[in-house]
C-alpha cells in the first residue's frame, strides 16, 4: 500500500469516527427534556403557536431527516439559530473562537517554552539538582487545578499588584495589546498543568534517547556533549513530546472552559456553559461537536507529524 | 529486603490521610459542615475554627473534611466503573484481535473526544447537574485510558511461553485471560487506578467549580472555590484551603501510583 493511500484510509476512518460521534451527540441532545419551541415561546404560549414554530424550525420532521439536515448544515456552515440569542449559531461560535483560539495557542506556547528547556535540562543530567527541580515542578503542576492557579494569579497580580486585569475581555478592536494583556494570566493558568505533563514526557524521552547507540557513536566520534544533545538526542526525543501535545488537547479544551469561567472571558467554553444553564440545546449540540472535531482532527495531524519527525515510520508497514 | 521508594512513602501517607479524613468526616467533624453561623461570616483562620468560616459562617475545616468524602466518592466510583469497562474491552481486544480489536479502537477514538467537562455539559442537558452526571462524565473518560493500558499489557503477556503452554493444555481465551493475563497485568492496572483516581478528583473539582457537580449543600472542594471567588478581595483565605486540599489529594495519589510502579517494575525505575 502506498503511503498516500494509507493516509487516505486513515482519514476515512476518522471521518467515520466523526459521523458516529455526531450521531451520539445528536441522540443525547434529542433525548434531553425540554422542547426548543416551548423554551423559546415561554410557558404561556398557545399550543398552535408552538406547533407553528415547531414546523418553522423543522422540529416536526422525522429524527433521521433532522440529523441529516444538521450534518448538511455543519458541512455548509449553517448551524441554525440559537434559541436564546436569536443569532446564527455559526456566528456565535465564530465570535467566541476569537477569544478561545488565542487563549489556547498562547497557553500552548507558554507550556512549550517552559517544558522543553526544563525537560531537556533535567533529562540530560538525571539525578542532578535541576532534575529534582523539574520533577517537583511537574508533580505539583499536574496536581494543581488550573482554575485554582487562575484564582491565585488574580489574587497576586490583579488584586495585590494591579499589573493585569482580574477578568473580562476588551475585544480586539481596542488594540491587540489590550486583548493580549487580558489573556496573559488566563493562559498562564492554562499552561502550567500542560507544562508539567510535557516536562515529564520530555525528560523521560531525552533520557531514553541519550542511551541509544547512535548518540554513543556520535559522542565516540568526538562530538561535544551539548552538540550531541541538541543535534542527536533532542530531535529524536520530540516524537513522544508531539504525541503528548496531541493527547493533551482534550485537557486543554476542558481547561479552557474552566479558565474562561474564572476570568469571565467570552470564549467558547463560557458559551457552552451558559447554553447549558439556558437550555439552549442547539448551541450545546454544535459546540460539543466542534470540540470533538478539533480533538479528532488534531489526532489526525499528530499521526501525520509522526511520519515527518520519524523517517523510520515512513517505510515501516 | 527492598527499600520502599520515597514517592511511595509520601504518596501512601498523603493518600491514607485523604481516605482517613474523608471516612472520619462521616462520623465526626469539628463543626457541622452544613450548619450556618452568620456571626462567624468570613472570619479568618483562628478567629472561627482552624481555617476560618465562609460567607454564611460554615466552618471551612469541617467542609474540607466532608468535601474529601464527596470528591473521593465520586472519583473512586467513576474510576472503578470506567476502569472495569475499559479493562474488559482491553483484555478482550488483546485476546480476540481482528474485527473486535478494530472496533474497540474506534470506540476509544470516539470516547477520547469527550473530556469530562464536555461530557458533563452534554449529559447535564439530559440528566441535569449532579453526582450521577459527574460520575458518568468522569467514568466515560476513564474507559479509553484503561482500554489502552490493559490491551498493551495483555498483548505482552499473550506472547509469553506459559500462555502457549496453557493454550496447548486446551484452555480457552476467556480462561487464559482470567487465570493468566489479568493476574499478570494487575500491578500495571493498580498503578493506573491510583493515577486516574487523582485525575478523577481534579475533574470532579472542575465540575463542581462550574456548578455541574453534586448539588448543594453537600460540601465539595470545587464549589467552595467557586464561592470563594466571589469574596476573593474581602476574604482571600477562603481561596487557599480548598485548592491546597485538591492539589494534595491529587499529588498523593500520583506519588502513590509512581511509587507502586517503581516498586513493581524495576526496569522503569532504572530508565527514569
Amino acid at each position: 500500500m502506498t503511503p498516500a493511500l494509507k493516509h487516505m484510509r486513515r482519514a476515512a476512518g476518522y471521518l467515520l469516527i466523526l459521523l458516529v460521534t455526531s450521531f451520539l451527540i445528536f441522540v443525547l441532545i434529542e433525548a434531553a427534556p425540554g422542547d426548543p419551541a416551548e423554551i423559546m415561546l415561554g410557558t404561556s404560549a398557545q399550543a398552535d403557536t408552538v406547533a407553528a414554530l415547531r414546523a418553522d424550525l423543522g422540529l416536526d420532521r422525522p429524527m433521521m431527516v433532522r440529523y441529516a439536515s444538521w450534518i448538511a448544515g455543519v458541512v455548509t456552515g449553517d448551524l441554525g439559530q440559537s434559541y436564546t440569542y436569536g443569532t446564527p449559531v455559526a456566528e456565535l461560535i465564530g465570535d467566541r473562537l476569537a477569544v478561545t483560539v488565542p487563549l489556547t495557542l498562547l497557553a500552548t506556547i507558554i507550556a512549550i517554552c517552559i517544558s522543553l528547556p526544563l525537560g531537556v535540562w533535567a533529562g540530560s543530567r538525571p539525578g542532578a539538582v535541576t532534575d529534582g527541580v523539574a520533577t517537583v515542578f511537574s508533580q505539583f503542576g499536574i496536581a494543581v487545578p488550573n482554575f485554582w492557579i487562575g484564582l491565585l494569579l488574580i489574587l497576586l497580580f490583579s488584586l495585590s499588584l494591579g499589573w493585569f486585569p482580574a477578568g473580562g475581555f476588551p475585544g480586539w478592536d481596542d488594540g491587540i495589546d489590550k486583548g493580549i494583556m487580558a489573556l496573559i494570566l488566563p493562559s498562564i493558568a492554562l499552561a502550567i498543568p500542560q507544562a508539567a505533563v510535557l516536562t515529564r514526557v520530555t525528560r523521560a524521552a531525552v533520557i531514553e534517547v541519550a542511551n541509544e547507540d547512535f548518540v554513543r557513536t556520535a559522542r565516540a566520534k568526538g562530538l561535544g556533549r551539548n552538540r550531541a544533545l541538541w543535534l542527536h538526542t533532542v530531535p529524536n526525543a520530540l516524537l513522544p513530546v508531539v504525541t503528548m501535545l496531541g493527547l493533551q488537547i482534550p485537557f486543554l479544551i476542558s481547561g479552557a472552559v474552566l479558565v474562561e469561567n474564572v476570568f469571565t472571558l467570552p470564549g467558547i467554553g463560557t458559551l457552552a456553559y451558559q447554553a447549558l444553564s439556558q437550555r439552549d440545546l442547539i448551541v450545546i449540540q454544535n459546540v460539543v461537536l466542534m470540540f470533538a472535531i478539533i480533538v479528532i482532527v488534531v489526532n489526525l495531524i499528530v499521526d501525520g507529524l509522526y511520519a515527518i519527525l520519524d523517517p523510520r515510520l515512513r517505510t515501516r508497514k | 529486603m527492598k527499600r520502599i521508594p520515597l514517592n511511595l512513602w509520601l504518596g501512601g501517607l498523603i493518600s491514607t490521610l485523604l481516605v482517613g479524613s474523608a471516612v472520619l468526616s462521616r462520623f465526626w467533624t469539628p463543626e457541622d459542615p452544613i450548619k450556618m453561623n452568620i456571626l462567624n461570616r468570613l472570619k479568618g483562620p483562628g478567629d472561627a475554627g482552624l481555617l476560618g468560616a465562609d460567607q454564611i459562617g460554615r466552618d471551612v475545616f469541617s467542609m474540607i473534611m466532608a468535601g474529601g468524602w464527596t470528591s473521593l466518592g465520586i472519583a473512586l466510583t467513576a474510576t472503578i466503573i470506567g476502569g472495569s469497562i475499559g479493562t474488559l474491552i482491553g483484555v478482550t481486544a488483546a485476546a480476540k484481535s481482528g474485527i473486535f480489536e478494530k472496533a474497540s479502537g474506534w470506540i476509544n477514538s470516539v470516547l477520547f473526544a469527550f473530556p469530562p467537562i464536555l461530557s458533563a455539559i452534554l449529559l447535564g442537558a439530559l440528566l441535569g447537574p449532579g453526582g450521577l452526571t459527574s460520575i458518568i462524565a468522569i467514568g466515560v473518560f476513564m474507559i479509553p485510558v484503561f482500554t489502552r493500558i490493559s490491551r498493551g499489557a495483555a498483548m505482552q503477556i499473550w506472547s509469553r511461553d506459559y500462555i502457549k503452554a496453557a493454550k496447548m493444555a486446551g484452555k480457552g481465551q476467556a480462561l487464559i485471560t482470567i487465570e493468566h493475563v489479568l493476574p499478570n497485568i494487575s500491578a500495571q492496572l493498580l498503578v493506573q487506578f491510583a493515577i486516574q483516581t487523582g485525575l478523577g478528583i481534579l475533574a470532579e473539582a472542575g465540575l463542581s467549580f462550574l456548578g455541574m457537580g453534586i448539588a448543594p449543600p453537600t460540601p465539595s472542594w470545587g464549589r467552595m472555590l467557586a464561592d470563594a471567588q466571589t469574596y476573593i478581595s474581602t476574604a482571600p483565605h477562603l481561596v487557599l484551603a480548598p485548592g491546597i486540599a485538591i492539589a494534595l489529594a491529587v499529588l498523593g495519589l500520583n506519588l502513590l501510583g509512581d511509587g507502586l510502579r517503581d516498586l513493581t517494575d524495576p526496569r522503569r525505575k532504572q530508565a527514569s
